[in-house]
């Protein structure tokens, strides 16, 4: 099952296209990650996704197909906006309340138990909360909407390390239950820790998308004589870092194709990786699903 | 984590070493120190997860990887044991081991070798010695009767 299915799926505000031509089936049982630089359309995709935004063209379905926004979709899907949105004049125990209220499947016992273990008191108002608490509170309360798929937009942007480690703890603990997750984030250097899958956007475009594991294993780093990188050939160069005497290729090749002499290959890790597509807008690797069924793999661009 | 997991894991970012592998080797480290022993339970998946924050599929591939080294095994329910040892040699015999690399150590040292020249050789011998039996046993049919050529 796909957890968020997308085919030919653009949003246009005005003239310009936030989103374009996006085909996308992240597989459920993963925790996603949405990465790509500002403006590249996170915020719209996840958007698109969870029902607060329509499209201009194409379609998005959820959870197996469901369309995008239906009351089937919504029940099963729990969203917490950028900002960990909460009525910062509500106290925790109100907004529970009124959360509880508003969704027909909400555990309040979980909710709070959860508070409880978070140190967070009933009567305390959202306002005077720590940031960590209050995206606690958020969290808590999607979670208590027992959802199928967590998502998240920027979660842990405004959050000390601690708090940072503390809410992803949760959101991957909810995981390890068995939630899918989808989350944007600018925080590389924790990805490879916290995703399974990436999504990479860029300029309203996907241009990288697929299990981590398997883009890692799809791409090597070539280190060798800075004379010789132009002539490098066999397999697609994603980008180039250059010095004086050696140069790093970072190519779409795995353990099976061959090493030229004289170079030396070394596995890359998904930071290294995102960071050179970022640097190369125009190189694309959509291994798998990404393409949709039945298409061809998308080789380089470069 | 929970009380009661007889070992914590910790990650070092730094390493290089995927995530993981990382927690396949603080067993075997564990085991080989004797910090974990058969029968021993690892800690839970979801307690792992929730207390380095890491990707539950992380965890569920470094428990597999054990597994399929046999030195544990899951049980429905209830969570992962451990059901082999690493430490194959009784500690007599590790102290006696211990006692002649000292003394090749000193002799190294005598000769002049640094740390990192000790280090590199003795990771040659290592691997050229392992190279060796690999050699002989995969060539191993009686009939060769030949001994691997020493110079």
């Amino acid at each position: 099952m796909n957890v968020v299915e997308t085919s030919g799926l653009g949003k246009r505000y005005g003239r310009t296209w936030a989103l374009r031509e996006c085909a996308l089936a992240i597989p459920a049982g993963h925790v996603t990650a949405l990465v790509g630089p500002n403006g590249a359309g996170k915020t719209t995709l996840l958007n698109l996704a969870v029902g607060l935004a329509e499209p201009s063209a194409g379609a998005v379905t959820v959870l197996g197909g469901v369309p995008a926004g239906s009351p089937a979709a919504l029940d099963g899907i729990a969203f917490v906006a950028q900002d960990a949105p909460v009525y910062k004049n509500l106290s925790a125990g109100d907004m529970l309340h009124v959360t509880g209220n508003l969704n027909h499947r909400f555990d309040r016992a979980y909710a709070q138990d959860r508070l409880a273990e978070l140190g967070i008191p009933l009567k305390q108002k959202a306002g005077r909360m720590s940031g960590g608490q209050q995206a606690q509170l958020a969290l808590t309360l999607a979670l208590a909407r027992r959802p199928r798929l967590l998502v998240l937009d920027e979660p842990v942007a405004m959050l000390d390390p601690i708090a940072r480690h503390d809410f992803m703890a949760t959101v991957l603990a909810a995981a390890a239950d068995g939630v899918s997750v989808l989350l944007s984030s600018h925080v590389l250097a924790e990805l490879e820790r916290v995703a399974d899958y990436l999504i990479l956007l860029s300029k309203g475009r996907v241009q990288v998308a697929g299990q981590v594991e398997d883009l890692l294993a799809a791409h090597r780093m070539l280190s060798g004589p800075a004379g010789e990188a132009d002539r490098y050939a066999d397999r697609p160069v994603v980008h180039v870092r250059r010095g004086e005497a050696q140069a790093h290729l970072l190519v779409r090749a795995g353990a099976q194709n061959p090493v030229p002499d004289g170079w030396e290959a070394h596995p890359v890790g998904l930071e290294e990786l995102v960071l050179a597509y970022l640097r190369e807008p125009g190189a694309a690797a959509l291994p798998g699903p990404a393409r949709g069924r039945g298409a061809t793999m998308t080789e380089v661009a470069r | 984590m929970a009380a009661g997991s007889a070992i914590e894991f910790r990650l070092d970012p730094g390493s290089g070493v995927p995530t993981y592998l990382q927690l396949v080797q603080q067993v075997e480290h564990a085991l080989r120190l004797g910090y974990l022993k058969p029968g021993d339970q690892l800690p839970k998946v979801r307690d792992v997860v929730a207390s380095l924050a890491i990707n539950p599929n992380t965890v569920l591939k470094a428990y597999k990887e054990l597994e399929t080294k046999g030195l544990t095994a899951g049980r429905p329910g209830q969570g992962t044991f451990i059901q082999a040892t690493l430490s194959q040699v009784a500690l007599p015999e590790l102290t006696g081991l211990r006692r002649s690399l000292s003394g090749w150590l000193a002799a190294a040292d005598g000769a002049g070798l640094d740390r990192d020249g000790m280090v590199a050789l003795f990771s040659s011998a290592l691997r050229d010695f392992y190279e060796r039996r690999r050699g002989s046993r995969t060539r191993g049919s009686p009939a060769s009767g030949e001994t691997e050529g020493v110079a």
